[in-house]
């Protein structure tokens, strides 16, 4: 293909309309057709030094896949990807790939980047649609080593994909009713259908991984119970713990945190209430998300699925240092969904104990902070009062540390992360590894997933030696 | 591993114990802790508390009053039925204390789950005066139990058809009045009864400890649906409680969000009972 004007041009994707789209929580990319995909792939220029790869952090072979897919090879390409990344359908939807893959193309200085993520979510859904074939599970000789995976987010399910490739007996913990974490419980349909993470969960099964569902570590079984039991552990517990502002009214019926409001809706299926689920959830009049990351944009485009009149994003800083994907932004701001920014609240004001006005303080940006975004300072006496019937809070998650209930010696940081050895990612506890958002503070799937792949590579090299 | 129902008994109009398999919580469950449990694949989560455990039988024991769609269909499990999961045990087991002189104010469903502390407080040689009450004679639970591990104790109902006629806080306060001295009292039922036993308390001076029944959704500090202020600062009743010392919770925000979803629930129940109309007319 020459270097004309429409190879400069990213092959457009499908997307359903706004007014089908805020109805429903039917998912909004439609992905591309294999012709499409043919057709963007082919867009690649196949650079001999591939800047793209180094901005994936684990390390597809990125070009090669590409170039597979321009050649009608599907599953070649799916093996290629399989080598670093084992869930390509969930990461191609929800990768930051304009800081990562896509950040790095060469075709940035000219045109639009390659839609790598486009293209990695083609081949995920192309295997997940032969996957009868594709995920026949080889014969894997037994170690008759008893591996515990205590969480079941990306970070677990990597760890005990690997795990059990490898030969080992693996046991899955998961404290909630149903596996996969953050891409069950957070993430909403319209992002990441459901279906998509079940299907991988029941890969992970075929692989002969043990899910159990409904136990807490530290408090059903503790950590060193489970040493007794296993040769090896992994921890990949996430960040699951919200934060919230301290302000005076926070507690107010109708103020949620973000995890208990996307819980209700994706969990509990709180859309489906009362045919379906009998778990409520209150959306009505105006909806205000304080935050800018993409659990706001989430929690804001599910409001507007609940049947919200209006759904408003309060964020302190501005919209250049909103940590949430700018894919994200775009489609909430197309929903129709408004931006309050430079606005902090300060107190929640309730009316019979249910919130009805948010008084704000307006902000202007100072200095870099530490996180190397400009900081963030309330200007005296521009208090004013935004309405508000429903508040959702995403203003941050913290390390959910449970795990460390009954156990002495597992060693964290100031933060309240688990401490780990950057190499090995073996924590102070021998033969216990942990990985994910547990060890990073909140980050991203494929980070998570990486960091599973990693430990359980260190628990082979550990088991090996024994 | 699936959540069985042995044991089934009804113990008052609306209120009914069950003994399910659940070895794993049977082997930690300690007084003071509790359960989330939901019911089938459609099922919220509901705290409920442990009220026995038995280890080498791996069951536990659970007492509900119906009074939502979720124990409603609580209820209609039988002997030999399943429960969809359950998670436990939650919550910090209750504190330890000897040698003293305890004051257990319960009343309703809520002396079902005071019953597993009085039972530790007794074992741990504490001397135990015990108030209970309910509304009416036939929906007052537990009595010999609680009478087995109490050194005294007082009844009342609302409406008189059970010892004395009236709050159970009245007693508490009389007792405190006449020169009772008590080292704690621990104070487990409805928000509003908790509340007055706290307003009796605060006067005299009374260490008093109550066990918060917050709404909640995953019972392991991830959404903090059971958020409540307690001295001045944001607590979740699931990590940090469920007991908390009394005089410092905000009793007002308690009852204000355990009145949040009113209007739903109504709505749920009403469905619920027409589901349950058309089902018997069919069947019938
Ligand atoms: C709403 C939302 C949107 C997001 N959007 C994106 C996105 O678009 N792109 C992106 O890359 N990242 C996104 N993230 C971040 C990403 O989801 C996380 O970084 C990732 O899921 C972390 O994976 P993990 O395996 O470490 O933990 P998690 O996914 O948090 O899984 C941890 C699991 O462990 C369980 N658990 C915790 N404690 C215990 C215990 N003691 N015993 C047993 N089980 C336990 C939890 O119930 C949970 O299921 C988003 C996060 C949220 C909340
Ligand atoms: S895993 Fe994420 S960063 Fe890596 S190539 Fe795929 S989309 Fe890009």
């Amino acid at each position: 293909m020459p270097l004309d004007k429409e190879r400069l041009k990213r092959v457009p994707m499908r997307e359903l309309s706004v007014e089908e789209r805020i109805k429903t929580f039917n998912e909004v990319p439609l992905g591309y057709t294999e012709e499409e995909a043919i057709k963007e792939a082919s867009r690649c220029l196949q650079c001999v030094k591939p800047f793209c790869v180094g901005g994936c952090p684990v390390g597809i072979n990125i070009p090669a896949f590409i170039k597979a897919i321009s050649k009608g090879e599907f599953e070649e390409a799916l093996k290629i990807i399989r080598k670093a990344n084992i869930i390509p359908a969930i990461t191609g939807r929800v990768c930051p790939q304009e800081d990562q893959c896509e950040g790095r193309c060469v075709m940035h200085k000219i045109g639009d980047p390659i839609n790598i993520g486009a293209l990695e979510r083609f081949i995920g859904d192309w295997a997940l649609k032969h996957k009868s074939e594709l995920f026949k599970v080889p014969e894997i000789p037994k170690k008759n080593k008893q591996v515990a995976v205590i969480g079941s987010g990306p970070a677990g399910i990597a760890a005990a994909a690997d795990l059990a490739k490898m030969g080992y007996d693996v046991t899955m913990f998961e404290a909630l009713h149903e596996p996969g974490g953050v891409l069950m419980y957070g993430i909403p349909e319209f992002r990441l259908p459901k279906r998509i993470v079940r299907s991988e969960l029941e890969y992970l099964r075929k692989l002969g991984v043990e899910i159990k569902t409904n136990v807490l570590i530290g408090r059903t079984i503790t950590l060193d119970e489970l040493l007794k039991e296993f040769d090896a552990i992994f921890i990949g517990t996430g960040a699951g713990l919200p934060r919230f502002l301290g302000v005076p009214g926070e507690n107010l019926n109708g103020i949620y945190s973000a995890n208990e409001f996307l819980i209700r809706i994706n969990l509990m299926r709180a859309f489906e209430f009362p045919e379906k689920s009998d778990t409520p959830i209150k959306v009505f009049g105006t909806v205000a998300v304080i935050g800018g990351g993409n659990v706001a944009m989430d929690a804001a485009r599910s409001a507007l699925r609940m049947g919200a009149e209006e759904v408003k994003i309060i964020y302190r800083r501005t919209e250049k240092e909103m940590p949430a994907r700018a894919e994200e932004i775009r489609r909430a701001k197309e929903e129709g969904i408004q931006f309050k920014l430079l606005t902090q609240p300060i107190e929640f004001i309730g009316e019979n104990g249910y919130v009805k006005k948010i008084k704000c303080i307006k902000m202007k940006l100072g200095e870099p902070d530490e996180s190397g975004r400009r900081r963030p300072i309330p200007i005296p006496g521009s208090e004013f009062e935004e309405k508000a019937d429903i508040v959702v809070l995403a203003v941050g998650q913290r390390p959910n540390t449970t795990v460390t209930f009954g156990t002495n010696n597992l060693k964290l940081t100031k933060w309240g992360t688990i401490w780990v050895n950057p190499e090995t990612l073996e924590t102070s506890i021998k033969g216990v590894f942990a990985g994910g958002d547990i060890v990073t503070g909140a980050a991203t799937v494929i980070s998570a997933m990486g960091a599973g792949r990693k430990a359980a590579k260190s628990i082979n090299a550990f088991l090996s030696k024994q | 591993m699936p959540f069985r129902i042995l044991k089934k008994k009804i113990l008052a109009p609306n209120i009914k114990k069950i003994i399910v398999k659940a070895p794993l919580i049977a082997r930690k469950a300690k007084a003071g802790q509790f359960v989330i449990l939901r019911v089938d694949e459609h099922g919220e989560r509901i705290p409920l508390t442990l009220v026995d455990w038995n280890e080498k039988e791996g069951t536990i024991t659970l007492i509900f009053q119906e009074v939502g769609v979720s124990t409603l269909k609580l209820g209609l499990l039988e002997e030999g039925d399943e429960i969809h999961d359950i998670l436990g045990p939650v919550g910090n087991p209750g504190e330890y204390v000897r040698d003293q002189t305890i004051c257990v104010v319960a009343g309703g469903v809520g002396i079902g789950a005071a019953y597993p502390r009085t039972k530790q407080l007794k074992e741990l040689g504490n001397y135990i005066v015990s108030i209970i009450g309910a509304r009416s004679a036939e929906l007052l639970i537990l009595e010999e139990e609680m009478k087995k591990y109490s050194d005294e104790i007082y009844i009342t109902t609302d409406d008189g058809s059970k010892g004395r006629k009236g709050f159970v806080t009245e007693v508490l306060k009389e007792l405190l009045e006449k020169g009772r001295k008590f080292d704690q009292v621990l104070s487990i039922g409805p928000p509003i009864m908790m509340k007055v036993t706290c307003d009796v308390t605060k006067p005299f001076g009374v260490k008093t400890i109550v066990s918060l029944n917050s709404m909640m959704v995953c019972g392991m500090g991830m959404c903090g649906a059971c958020r409540v202020t307690v001295g001045g600062e944001t607590k979740f009743t699931c990590v940090h409680g469920p007991e908390f010392d009394g005089h410092l919770v905000d009793f007002n925000e308690l009852m204000m969000r355990l009145r949040m979803y009113k209007e739903e629930e109504q709505i749920a129940l009403e469905k619920f009972k027409k589901n349950i109309l058309v089902k018997s007319h069919a069947s019938g």
